[in-house]
């Protein structure tokens, strides 16, 4: 789609973890590009390789049991996967910076608020004392967190879970990184409060240009969010394509039944919809995928193709690629 | 208040104990007659009725008398005081080795939990856990004393050493090097154990995670994001094991004789000197009490929860 050089391009990763059970490859030739200012949303079930992809990325996989066996993580062309531990210290939160799922326990209970975000700044930009508080004030601002002034003297426990993801926004941006990775920065907040926070998200995104990836298992999230969406299942990505197009013609079984499965609020629904839907069945462990399709045996398309061997991505419309043998042109099936 | 329970409740104890003053005495002197017994009994009020006795005892701690050593025949308070600062200084060099040791010690082994040196740290606290103090100050007396002969063997310093010189206190360093590190070896083995689990505990949290992404080294990590958080356990632990590390004192004092009030605790219940174990019973009551405050005080510096819900 665009043609400029993506800013961050992730090539064949490959991470495995040694775990009693056996070895369970939690990631298995994932790709993705992202363009400056650009979201691209990531989204499967609990245990799929979403977060351990954001991990990559930062290399802050648990190494060892875990692994990076494979692939490139290319920034501005620089591949982090091979650049020293010193360099990557330089990158995280300067360049990449992420925030989690957990507000109530990502930050520090012992420290104020504006010393972490101040630790950020001091640590990157080398700024005195003062002048980093005085950036974390400024972040506070950004985020609209109310009396800055007063609250970046707070302790994390004198403030709500919106708050403090609030603050987790405010620490990652404060040295104005080209990347943000947002881990379910929404799924431990209120209702109301997601919205609040993808507003801010998006206005912020807006303003200094960061490109977000967005983690999530909730479709209605990326559909809001994202630009182009990469649906993973079991460690690989099983479709990819602009959001829109994946929303309007889901072509992967598995992408269909993650649309199906959220809840719609219609006076009058379609009477060929049910009550709510799932997909039935539970993500194989990672450590017996056999040589097929990891989603065969929940899908109802599945063949003894799907069951022997693995798809390959096929191209299914314009920049929009699902890995399924329903859409192989060359007629293996 | 809560000193003046202990105050009636030691006396009660004590006088629960079968033999007296007038006992003792007697069996110093090789015997005496019923009417010589009757008369120490008189000139000390152990003659009179029970509660008595205990409410002139209370009349007098409230203020501030102590009473009188029956053995030395001096006041209490005196006699306390001239031994309680070998004492503090034997058991808080003691606690205060043993927590930063201990705690280093657990902050290195749970960087690498299943590295050698994390075997070591728990070998060293099942050894010490296991350990009876007067053993391992035993041993240590074969190793530096009998064999080394590098350390004196009892005593707080040589008496010909002049008082009060540089020597003097180089001296007493040297005779408190082996009843401290007897008295630590055990504390030691607990907080590098507790130290450990802490900081591994700590060290799988969220903001961990968080402080690595925000670019920050593993020793920043380890020793400004995890320890701060992870001493708190160690402090509640610290609080507690101070009445605890009292009672190792007395053997350790009594095992280098070592001019304390765990030595003199240990003669007087020997003795029969009821007021001056019931002295230094008091004392040790009140040493305990100021801990627990000194303990809240650090946990107001280092964890900002606590602060705020006191001022709330």
């Amino acid at each position: 789609m665009d043609a400029a050089a993506p800013l961050l391009e992730v090539e064949d990763l490959e991470v495995e973890f040694r775990t009693r059970q056996g070895t369970a490859r939690v990631l298995d030739g994932v790709a993705l590009s992202l363009q400056p200012g650009r979201t691209l949303g990531i989204v499967g079930e609990s245990g799929c390789g979403k977060s351990m992809t954001a991990l990559s990325i930062m290399r802050l996989v648990p190494v060892p049991p875990g692994r990076i066996g494979a692939g490139a993580v290319r920034l501005k062309g620089e591949d982090l996967l091979q650049a020293s531990e010193k360099r990557m210290r330089e990158v995280r939160g300067k360049d990449i910076s992420m925030i989690f799922q957990e507000p109530m326990t990502s930050l520090n209970p012992v420290y104020s608020i504006g010393d972490q975000i101040a630790e950020t700044v001091r640590l990157h930009e080398g700024l005195s004392r003062r002048d980093s508080l005085d950036r974390a004030i400024e972040m506070l601002k950004a985020v609209h967190i109310p009396a800055a002034e007063r609250r970046v003297r707070e302790f994390p426990h004198q403030m709500s879970g919106g708050m403090r993801q609030r603050v987790m926004i405010a620490m990652a941006l404060a040295c104005r990184p080209s990347v943000l990775i947002a881990d379910e920065p929404t799924t431990a907040l209120d209702v109301t409060v997601q919205a609040q926070v993808f507003d801010l998200l998006k206005e912020l995104q807006e303003k200094t240009g960061t490109a977000i990836i967005l983690i999530s298992h909730d479709m209605g999230a990326i559909a809001e969010m994202a630009d182009r969406v990469m649906v993973m299942y079991a460690g690989r990505i099983v479709e990819e394509a602009a959001t829109d197009e994946i929303l309007e013609s889901p072509k992967h079984p598995y992408t269909r039944g993650l649309i199906a499965c959220v809840p719609h609020m219609e006076e009058e629904p379609p009477p060929e919809r049910g009550a709510l839907t799932e997909i039935p069945g539970v993500v194989p462990a990672l450590t017996d995928l056999g040589s097929g399709c990891s989603f065969a045996p929940r899908c109802d398309h599945a063949t003894d193709l799907c069951r022997s061997r693995a798809p390959g991505p096929f191209a299914v419309g314009a920049d929009h690629r699902a890995a399924c043998w329903l859409y192989d042109e060359a007629g293996a099936a | 208040m809560l000193l003046l329970a202990v105050v009636v409740f030691n006396f009660i104890l004590l006088s629960l104990v079968p033999g007296d003053i007038a006992d003792t005495l007697a069996g110093e002197s090789g015997g005496a007659s019923q009417e010589v017994m009757d008369d120490i009994r008189r000139t000390y009020g152990l003659d009179r009725p029970f509660h008595i006795q205990l409410a002139t005892y209370v009349g007098k701690v409230v203020q501030g008398d102590l009473g009188t050593s029956y053995y030395f025949n001096m006041p209490v308070t005196e006699l306390i005081l001239g031994r309680v600062a070998p004492t503090l200084l034997l058991v808080v060099t003691a606690l205060v080795l043993a927590i930063l040791i201990g705690t280093l010690f657990g902050v290195i082994a749970s960087r690498r939990p299943n590295g050698l040196f994390s075997h070591f740290v728990t070998v060293l606290a099942l050894v010490g856990f296991a350990a009876p103090v007067f053993w391992t100050a035993f041993l240590l007396i074969v190793l530096f004393v009998a064999m080394l002969e590098i350390m004196p063997l009892s005593g707080l310093v040589d008496p010909t050493t002049p008082r009060g010189t540089l020597t003097w206190y180089l001296d007493v360093l040297h005779h408190l090097f082996l009843p401290v590190l007897s008295l630590s070896s055990i504390y030691l083995a607990s907080y590098s154990r507790l130290a450990r689990a802490s900081m591994m505990d700590v060290l799988g949290s969220d903001y961990i995670r968080t402080a690595r992404a925000k670019g920050l080294g593993e020793t920043s990590v380890t020793y400004k994001h995890a320890l701060r958080n992870a001493v708190i356990p160690v402090i509640t632990i610290a609080g507690l094991q101070f009445s605890h590390i009292f009672s190792g004192a007395v053997v350790v004092e009594t095992v280098f004789t070592w001019p304390g009030l765990g030595t003199l605790a240990f003669e007087s219940i020997l003795r029969g000197d009821t007021p001056t174990i019931m002295g230094i019973l008091f004392f040790s009551a009140m040493i305990v009490i100021v801990v627990n405050l000194l303990t809240d005080l650090t946990y107001r510096l280092v964890d900002p929860r606590i602060r705020s819900a006191r001022n709330a």
